[in-house]
This record gives C-alpha cells, sequence and structure tokens, in this order.
C-alpha cells in the first residue's frame, strides 16, 4: 500500500548562529540579518518521510510551507532530496500569525490537498521554539496525533509504529492513520541534496516567481519538472477573520535580551531545614511562586 | 555549517576557466542531451551552473559528514572479518551520504546513470575530499576505474557494470605483487582461460591493493602462459558477486588509515576480460594510472588546502613573546611559502585535468564519429598536454605536500608532535602522495622525455603570448631569465649523450621545468584575478628563481666524473 504523506515544513531565521544585529531595537527579530534556513527539526520530518517513500513503492511526500514568497525554497530544498512537490501558502493576509492562526491556515491547506495518510512535521521552529503548530493541525483536523518521534519504525495494515524520544527513555507507540507525526530533532539528519535532483528541479518555480523573472529565465521553466503549487487565502478557503494577526490572540508584550549568569554557588544537604530555607528563599525573590 | 566548496574562492575560480567552455561543449556535444534527460543542461550557463551547484553539494557532504568523521576513521580504521573488509563506521557513513547525494559516477554518461560531468568537477570533488580526509579521498577517486572501463570494455560490460558503478558500488584496481611494484611488467598473477563455463579464471596474490574488497576489480593478470614481460599481461574485470577473491589480510600503514590496503588471493575467480588480450599493460593500465596520477594530484593539493589552514589558523591562535607567532617573518615566511605552494598545485592540478578533458572527451567522441581536422589536431595537442603535465604535477604537488604538511607541524611547534592537532594526521596521509601511483623519481622518468624534446618549453612560449597585462610585466621578465637558464642546462646535460648521467639530473631538470610551469600557471590565475593570486605569485616566483639557480648551479659546477662517487658498490 503506498502512502500520501504531506510534511509540514517552515523556512526560518538562522537563530543558531545569531550576531549581535540579529535583534532590532524594538526588540523584533532582524530577519534580514540572518539567513534563511530550512527549520531544522522539519529536516528531520522530511527525512521520516522519504524513508517511507523508499520503503513502499509508489508513495508520495509533498511539502506544505506558509511564509513569505522566499519560502518556495523550502519546497525545492524538498525537491533536492527527493520530495515529489509541494505547495507555498503565500498571502498578505497570513502576516503576523501566532500559532493558532497558522494552524488554521495549513489545516485549510491540508483540507484544499485532500487525500493523504500521513503529515509529518518538525516537532517545534527555532525561531518560535512552541512545538503547538503540529498539535494543533492535528486537532483542527480531528486526527490522533504522536510527538516527539525519533524513528517511524513500520507502517503496515493502516498502522504507524513509532518510537518516541521522552525526557527519560524512548517508548513505543501504535496509531492508526491517517495521522500526525511531530519529529524530534535526535532523529536522523536528513540526507543531503541529490546532484541529479537539484539539476533536475532547479527551474521550478511558483507563479508569481515566473512573473517575476526575465524572459531568459522564462524560457528555461518550460522544464520546472515540477509544480510548485502557491496558494493565496482565498485558494484554501480560508476565513480571513481567522488568519494573520486578525486570527491570532497572542500579543508579544515585550521580548527581553536574557543573559545567564551564575554569580555564586551555595551547596545544600538534604535536611529539612535547608530546603525549608531555600524555598522559602526562592518564594520570596519570585523565582517561584 | 561548513562547505568545502564555498569556504574556498579558488575552486570557483578554477572551476570558472575559460576552458571550460569548450569542455562542457565536447562533454554536452553541444548540448545533445537536454532533449532526452530532464536534468542535461541546454547551454553554456546551464550547464556551468550545474557544475556550481553539483560542487556545492559536494562541498556540503564533504564539510559537514567525511570531515568530522576523519579523526575517527584514522583512529578506528577498517578490519578484515572472515576475509572481508569492515570499513571504519565513519567510512560508512561517509560512502552513504556520497551515495544519497548522488554523486557517484560524476563523469559517466547519462545513459549508465552518470551525471556526465567533466574530469574537472571529478577532481575538484576529491581535492575537496582529500582536504577533510586523505583516506577517504582514495575510495572517491577510484571511480576511475569507471572511467578505464567505460573506455576499453565492450557495450555489454558497460551496460552491466557502469550503472553500477553510479549507483555507489565501489571499484579498486588490483595491480601490484609481492614481486611487482613499480615494475608491472612482472606480474604474475594467471590468467587461464576455462573453456567448459567460457570464461577465465584467475590465480595468485595481489598486495597493496587500495579498497582490495571492492564490489568491481580491474585486475592485471598473464594470459599468455610461457610469457615474462609486460606483452603477456590482459587486463579483466572480476565481480565480486561471483567470488573466489579473498582478502587475506590489511596492511597497517603510516598513514591514509582509513583506506583499506589489502592482501588478495584468487583462488579460481571468475572473471572477464577487459579490452583485447596482451593490451593489458601497455595500453589499458597505462591509462588508468594516468587517471589515477590526477588523482593523486589531488588528494596532493587537498592535503595542502589541509596543512595551510591548520598553519594559519594555529599560528594566528598562538601567542608568544607578546604576540601571535603569525607575527614573526620566520613563521609568516613558512606560511606564505606553503600557500603559494598550495596554489601552485592547485593552478597545475586543474590545467592538467582540463588537459585530460578535451582530449579524453574527443576520444570518445571519436567514437561515435569521425573527428574533424581541426578536432584532430585538438586531440593530438591536448593528449600530448596532459601527457607531459600528469607526471610533471604528480611530482611537484605530491612533494609540496609533503613539504607543506612537514612545515605544518612546524608552524605547531611542540604541540604539532602531539596526536592532539590534525596536523600529525595529515602529515602521515601526505607521505603516501610521491610513493604511490609511482614515486617522485618514476614521474621523473616520465617527464624527462618532456624536458628533452621541448614540450614544456613550447607550452610556456603559449603562457608568455597569453599573458598581456602590463601589471604582471615584471613577473614576466624575471620568469623569461628562468626560461633562459633552463634553455642552457638542458642542453648542457642532454648533449653529454650519457644516459646514465642524464638519468642522474634529471630530477633538478624536471624540477626546473616544474617551477617555471607553476609560476606561469599563478601568472595566469593572477591575470584573471589579480587579487587573489598576486601574493603566490610573487612568493613563488620568488622561490623558483632561488631553486632554478640552485640547479643551474650543481649542473654547470658538476664534472660527470663526479657521478663515480655517488655510485653505491
Amino acid at each position: 500500500m503506498s502512502l500520501k504523506i504531506i510534511v509540514l515544513a517552515k523556512q526560518v531565521p538562522d537563530t543558531r548562529n545569531v550576531g549581535k544585529d540579529a535583534m532590532k531595537e524594538d526588540g523584533t527579530v532582524n530577519r534580514a540579518a540572518l539567513p534563511a534556513i530550512f527549520n531544522p527539526e522539519d529536516l528531520n520530518a522530511l527525512e521520516q518521510a522519504l524513508r517511507l517513500k523508499d520503503e513502499i513503492p509508489g508513495s508520495t511526500v509533498t511539502l506544505l510551507t506558509m511564509g513569505p514568497p522566499r519560502a518556495a525554497d523550502i519546497i525545492r530544498e524538498g525537491l533536492f532530496r527527493g520530495a515529489d512537490g509541494g505547495y507555498l501558502l503565500t498571502d498578505r493576509a497570513f502576516a503576523g500569525a501566532d500559532t493558532l492562526a497558522t494552524s488554521y491556515a495549513l489545516h485549510e491547506a491540508i483540507k484544499k490537498i485532500g487525500q493523504f495518510d500521513l503529515i509529518i512535521s518538525g516537532r517545534q521552529a527555532i525561531d518560535g521554539d512552541t512545538a503547538q503548530v503540529g498539535p494543533q493541525v492535528a486537532e483542527k483536523l480531528g486526527l490522533s496525533q504522536i510527538t516527539y518521534a525519533e524513528e517511524i519504525q513500520s507502517v503496515a495494515n493502516g498502522k504507524i509504529t513509532v518510537k518516541r524520544r521522552l525526557e527519560h527513555g524512548v517508548e513505543i507507540v501504535e496509531g492508526k492513520m491517517p495521522i500526525l507525526v511531530t519529529v524530534n530533532g535526535s532523529a536522523p539528519d536528513c540526507r543531503p541534496r541529490n546532484a541529479k535532483l537539484i539539476q533536475k528541479y532547479k527551474y521550478a518555480k511558483t507563479a508569481s516567481e515566473q512573473q517575476a523573472n526575465d524572459d531568459a529565465a522564462n524560457s528555461r521553466s518550460t522544464r520546472a519538472n515540477a509544480i510548485l503549487g502557491e496558494w493565496s487565502a482565498t485558494d484554501v478557503n480560508a476565513d480571513p477573520k481567522q488568519c494573520g494577526l486578525s486570527g491570532s490572540p497572542t500579543k508579544v508584550k515585550k521580548i527581553e535580551s536574557v543573559v545567564f549568569q551564575a554569580k555564586e554557588s551555595k551547596t545544600l544537604d538534604s535536611s529539612d531545614q535547608q530546603i525549608e530555607e531555600l524555598i522559602v528563599e526562592l518564594i520570596t525573590n519570585h523565582t517561584i511562586g | 555549517m561548513s562547505n568545502f566548496y564555498l569556504d574556498n574562492p579558488s575552486l570557483k575560480h578554477h572551476l570558472h576557466h575559460p576552458l571550460m567552455r569548450r569542455i562542457a561543449e565536447l562533454k554536452e556535444r553541444n548540448y545533445a542531451d537536454a532533449a532526452q534527460y530532464d536534468y542535461a543542461p541546454f547551454d553554456f550557463e546551464d550547464a556551468i551552473d550545474s557544475y556550481e551547484k553539483v560542487m556545492e553539494i559536494a562541498g556540503e557532504v564533504i564539510g559537514e559528514v567525511v570531515a568530522p568523521n576523519a579523526e575517527e576513521v584514522d583512529h578506528v580504521g577498517p578490519s578484515v572479518v572472515n576475509n572481508r573488509v569492515v570499513y571504519a563506521p565513519g567510512t560508512v557513513e561517509n560512502l552513504k551520504a556520497t551515495i544519497q547525494a548522488g554523486l557517484m559516477g560524476l563523469s559517466m554518461p547519462r545513459r549508465y546513470e552518470g551525471l556526465n560531468m567533466p574530469m574537472v568537477t571529478f577532481i575538484m570533488a576529491a581535492d575537496m575530499s582529500a582536504r577533510a580526509d586523505a583516506g577517504f579521498c582514495n575510495l572517491w577517486a577510484l571511480q576511475d576505474c569507471a572511467e578505464t572501463l567505460y573506455e576499453f570494455g565492450n557495450e555489454d560490460q558497460h551496460k552491466r557494470f557502469l550503472p553500477r558503478a553510479c549507483a555507489g558500488e565501489t571499484l579498486s584496481m588490483d595491480l601490484t605483487e609481492p614481486d611487482a611494484g613499480s615494475d608491472l611488467q612482472a606480474v604474475m598473477l594467471k590468467a587461464t582461460y576455462d573453456e567448459a563455463n567460457d570464461c577465465w579464471r584467475l590465480n595468485g596474490v595481489k598486495r597493496f591493493i587500495t579498497n582490495g574488497d571492492a564490489d568491481i576489480h580491474l585486475v592485471l593478470a598473464r594470459s599468455e602462459e610461457g610469457t615474462k614481460d609486460g606483452r603477456g599481461l590482459s587486463m579483466f574485470i572480476y565481480d565480486k558477486r561471483d567470488g573466489g577473491v579473498d582478502v587475506r589480510r590489511i596492511e597497517n600503514k603510516l598513514g591514509i588509515k582509513g583506506s583499506p590496503t589489502c592482501e588478495l588471493t584468487y583462488k579460481n575467480a571468475k572473471a572477464e576480460l577487459c579490452g583485447s588480450r596482451k593490451l593489458g599493460l601497455i595500453k589499458y593500465v597505462m591509462s588508468l594510472m594516468n587517471g589515477a596520477r590526477l588523482g593523486i594530484m589531488a588528494q596532493a593539493t587537498g592535503l595542502s588546502e589541509a596543512a595551510y589552514r591548520e598553519a594559519i589558523a594555529y599560528a594566528k591562535d598562538r601567542k608568544q613573546f607578546g604576540k601571535a607567532i603569525i607575527e614573526f617573518p620566520a613563521v609568516y615566511e613558512m606560511i606564505a611559502n606553503i600557500k603559494a605552494k598550495l596554489d601552485g598545485s592547485r593552478a597545475i592540478l586543474y590545467e592538467t585535468a582540463r588537459f585530460v578533458d578535451i582530449y579524453k572527451i574527443l576520444e570518445d567522441i571519436e567514437k561515435e564519429r569521425k573527428l574533424e581536422p581541426a578536432e584532430k589536431e585538438e586531440l593530438k595537442k591536448y593528449k600530448k598536454l596532459a601527457d607531459a603535465f600528469t607526471p610533471l604535477g604528480k611530482a611537484m604537488t605530491t612533494e609540496y605536500a609533503n613539504q607543506n604538511t612537514y612545515d605544518c607541524i612546524q608552524v605547531h611547534g611542540g604541540s604539532g608532535f602531539m596526536k592532539d592537532y590534525t596536523c600529525e594526521r595529515i602529515y602521515r596521509d601526505a607521505r603516501i602522495t610521491n610513493i604511490y601511483e609511482g614515486t617522485t623519481q618514476l614521474q621523473v622518468v616520465a617527464a624527462i622525455r618532456h624536458v628533452l624534446t621541448g614540450t614544456y618549453l613550447a607550452r610556456w612560449k603559449e603562457y608568455q603570448e597569453e599573458l598581456q597585462n602590463p601589471e604582471l610585466d615584471g613577473l614576466k621578465a624575471r620568469l623569461e631569465k628562468l626560461v633562459a637558464i633552463y634553455e642552457q642546462i638542458v642542453p648542457k646535460v642532454a648533449d653529454t649523450k650519457d644516459n646514465e648521467y642524464i638519468d642522474f639530473q634529471a630530477r633538478r631538470l624536471v624540477e626546473a621545468a616544474g617551477h617555471i610551469t607553476l609560476s606561469y600557471l599563478l601568472l595566469l590565475d593572477t591575470n584573471r584575478d589579480s587579487e587573489a593570486f598576486k601574493r603566490s605569485a610573487e612568493v613563488y616566483v620568488t622561490y623558483a628563481e632561488a631553486e632554478v639557480h640552485k640547479i643551474q648551479e650543481f649542473i654547470n659546477e658538476f664534472p660527470i666524473e663526479s657521478l663515480e662517487y655517488y655510485k653505491q658498490a
């Protein structure tokens, strides 16, 4: 039985190499100063999808991403690694979305894609670290979900077996498909881009990228070899009120740069008295409570 | 995140050499494949863009996977279990990533699942991989055996073996034996025709076989009973799937420890003839060795790159007497020389690769159609140049890899002698480069012919013509003086007509040719990108002047009778 797999992926600023100009004065992320990359755990998710595709002939991997027009790179990156195609959700109406509005838009797009057996995404994105979007998409679609996956061990008879990486060990669980799985960074790295595929798909463009191109580049787009779908809010029948800023109850009040500093250390023994003193101290300085 | 292509602009410089337009056009047969293959380029711009992108992928795999594994691979190394080689876990990972990236079969035609890319790109990947892990570079570069199989095998063999090589099955060339090292004419491995099964059978022992447990082997064996020289040798293909060849042991080596060097026993191993009988050594292995020598030049260049980077990083970091040691002339001179020798090595490496590309592609085209007279001239010209530059380049780049890794340790001082720094590994790895695939002494034997017949001299005249840049007139004039010295010392030696004496001075003459060639190439690189190469050109020409003068002094002052003092009883 071949599988239809959707991989949710996000283009994020590379927060792993943050320089001094990473934040603007108003506390928001200075995206111009940070290179845009494929969210690392979404790459782990893509690898799990591609492994299933290798294993089960006829399976397809479709990427879905939401972002500005340049996020089409995410779909191309997926194609270079073995995915079959993808859709970019892009619209000013989606701008400023929190996790709720994002999962709303993504779930509408998935409904538009239609049939699928499995949705795989990274556990969380490195720019927000919320780990909410995957689970919310599952909820909105009425699907079961398995989080913190480290390995999809098998798929058979409509069931999926997954190894989860938890704080104190691993857990093997089984779920009924269709299902949504979020993948942990401890899962195997994604395979590299492939030399043949990069030559095959380097001219794959979204409709608006083609419009922006000059004629020379457009003549090459006859060699797109893949469709890069591009959908607006209207295309996926999304309710504008639930999209972008207007659909986002989360309001960022303030962003602070926190520097961890260990000024002094104190050694406590396990006596009740010392523990009580510590608790009182932590409550007094508002560390807890 | 490290990418060994993107962090090294000199690679891009060589990938964009003007001759690449001609190479791509020939390799792509005027872009005819584009109609048939959805990943074949339409035109030169498309082709060079694809080369660039594929090199970027190679740079990423090498930077992200191969390089971080290098130290562990060096320590763990391969082992032999039940007569089979087991690679170090890091090597397995490296191979897997390379295969997933679709980099195997880089130069093979598309109809055999290859990427149909020029030798220049294949060599560039070897250059990058040697910088990361010189042992892994061997496994990569042995793909060149596929090139030989393509060149001399028949269509049926192409169809059966080449797609497997492109899919990542590894190759080996089984040439040397306990009593046949540099002297391959002495090969004794016996090939007998098995009438009943209509196949050949191999019996005997091979020694020092790199990656000797490969999936597909090219084997040099004696097919003509009773013969004793090279004319009795043929080349065979052995498929590991057929069985019959066991790994008796692997060598414990000084360097390139990740690359298994095997002793093999052939027990009635089934094999098939590749090409014609009796041409094994005199035609096929010579071609195979030339390809392999180019691979070793790349390995040496990659090692020099590593030496430069390790040396300069340490020298900037290490403080003594209140400042970074790179500020001391004694240290920065060493590093400037490493850099100049590195840039010179890379210059001759890619110049040679371009020559090989042009003549080999034209030879391949000749199998499809008759060549135009101009193309025939072109083939002849570049074949001769490849023939001249391969031994010269192999000698120069591998000696420099040794000097550069030696100096790299010197820059590190006492720390360099400890096992804690990369410099000790690359020093050990470099040591083999001027030994295998023909020692420097044997490269001199091949190159001296071109010294005596004027091949290098004629090429320098062409370079001289090409260099029309007033900014470089000073360096150009200095080089002309060196050429004048060369024109004096070559006949001085040759005119003695004493072969032993000529052999004695050959190394010096070849080195002089090497210094002048590398100087010219660095000037040409400077001509294309002054900012990147000017310093190396200046440093190298100064070094070349000192060396050539030394050689001149030795030859001019050497009475032929003094040879007696050197002869060992």
